[in-house]
């Protein structure tokens, strides 16, 4: 009976005591026959364990609370000198996890699967992606393209609402997929840069629904449907700052759907 | 999304020790950790399925240490590794262990990053073959010769190292 001949990554396999028993056997029978191989092996064993000791004492330390990706959310990165992308992807965690409590939330609240809970998660998942990306937060900037692209697509008649009177500035827009097909999203941008996202698109379950407010963790917002359009409005700024935004929009949307 | 922390949470501890050998420095190695499960979180649906979670979070951290290890080289800051050593072996281990914790960690910085990734992958953080392949985004054959050539030079090191004791090590 001829075995097959020990290789290198046999050898290997061996120091990392990852061979199955018939091969582990094959290698210690070789081993055995070559006790300068052996010696190699024995060596490279040592290593393996000294470099894992020498190692251990780093993962049996607290985590730092600065990596709790529970506390992701609730505090910022101290200001160290950092390039921007980083804090770019530090603001797109954050928005992550806000969007990551929702469904949280949603999960044990129940209800919020349909109707305008769910229109204001599609709000919070579109923000944490788009608003968020400081390069191409948009597909489209012109409000009347945008608005006929919007309307094309959820076969609504909707505008694109005006906040420069509050100070923010539209960025522009485009069209999101939802679990419930396809929404406008806005993105407004306010002083420090601060951005607010709006989600439009028809509802079936909550054809109208009083102003409600949504907070998922990092962001929060307020959403609420009328005659079968439903609006999110989202944003890291707090929630007392956000709703006189919200009722801004939905004055603009309902005096833009009675003259539709 | 809410499936994140349960799988993330017992990774940070291997995702710190990973670092701290690779930087060796432990304000530095915890801003990779850092950035990683920041990028780890805002790019979760990303995950291809059939994929290993582990092995994806060590390639995006892998690939954050060699960013920052460029970053610093155009910077032109260097880490000497006496800046580093031994208080962030934040070990209360007996002189004796810590001195031979210094040496053999010092050994494995003179490593050539290729090998060094390979070594601690698979001999520390217990990554399969298939999945250190993965992290490092070469064939399984690859990462077998890495670790062929990273074991005997670091065992060619530490001999070297127990011939010439006073031996130190800059990066």
């Amino acid at each position: 009976m001829t075995e097959r001949p020990v290789t290198e990554a046999d050898l290997q396999a061996y120091v990392d005591d990852r061979l199955a028993p018939p091969d582990q056997c094959r290698v210690e029978a070789y081993l055995a026959e070559h006790p300068e191989a052996q010696q190699r092996i024995d060596a490279l064993i040592v290593q393996r364990h000294a470099l894992r000791a020498a190692l251990a004492p780093i993962a049996d330390e607290p985590v730092p609370s600065r990596l709790d990706i529970r506390h992701f959310a609730s505090r910022r990165r101290p200001a160290v000198q950092r390039p921007t992308w980083q804090a770019l992807a530090a603001s797109v965690a954050l928005l992550a996890i806000g969007a990551m409590a929702g469904w949280q939330i949603r999960d044990h609240a129940g209800g919020r699967a349909n109707g305008i809970g769910a229109l204001a998660q599609e709000a919070a998942d579109s923000y944490a992606v788009y608003a968020s990306d400081r390069q191409h937060p948009v597909e489209i900037a012109e409000p009347a393209v945008l608005s006929q692209w919007i309307s094309r697509r959820i076969h609504r008649l909707v505008g694109v609402p005006s906040l420069d009177a509050v100070g923010f500035r539209l960025l522009g827009g485009r069209v999101v997929a939802t679990p419930h097909g396809p929404a406008g999203f806005y993105v407004y941008e306010g002083a420090q840069g601060m951005r607010l996202g709006v989600l439009v698109r028809p509802m079936t379950i909550d054809k109208t629904a009083k102003m409600a407010e949504h907070d998922f963790g990092g962001v929060s917002g307020f959403a609420w449907a009328d005659r079968g359009l439903g609006y999110s409005v989202i944003g890291t700024a707090s929630a007392s700052a956000i709703h006189p935004l919200a009722g801004r929009i939905r004055q603009q949307s309902t005096a833009m759907s009675t003259i539709g | 999304m809410h499936d994140v922390m349960p799988i993330l949470e017992p990774l940070i501890p291997g995702l710190r020790r990973y670092a701290r050998a690779l930087v060796r420095n432990a304000a530095l190695a915890d801003d990779l950790v850092q950035d990683c499960l920041e990028r780890a979180i805002a790019r979760w649906h990303q995950r291809r399925s059939g994929c290993s979670t582990r092995a994806w979070l060590y390639a995006i951290l892998n690939h954050t240490a060699i960013d920052e290890a460029r970053r610093a080289t155009r910077r032109g800051r260097h880490l000497s590794i006496d800046d580093a050593m031994p208080a962030d072996l934040s070990s209360p281990a007996t002189q004796e262990q810590s001195m031979f914790a210094h040496d053999i960690l010092a050994a494995v910085d003179l490593l050539p990053q290729d090998q060094r990734s390979v070594l601690l992958l698979v001999g520390v953080e217990e990554l399969s073959y298939a999945e250190a392949a993965e992290v490092i985004g070469v064939p399984i054959g690859t990462i077998m010769s890495r670790l062929s050539r990273a074991r005997d030079r670091l065992r060619g090191l530490l001999d070297n190292q127990a011939a010439r004791p006073a031996l130190r090590s800059v990066q």
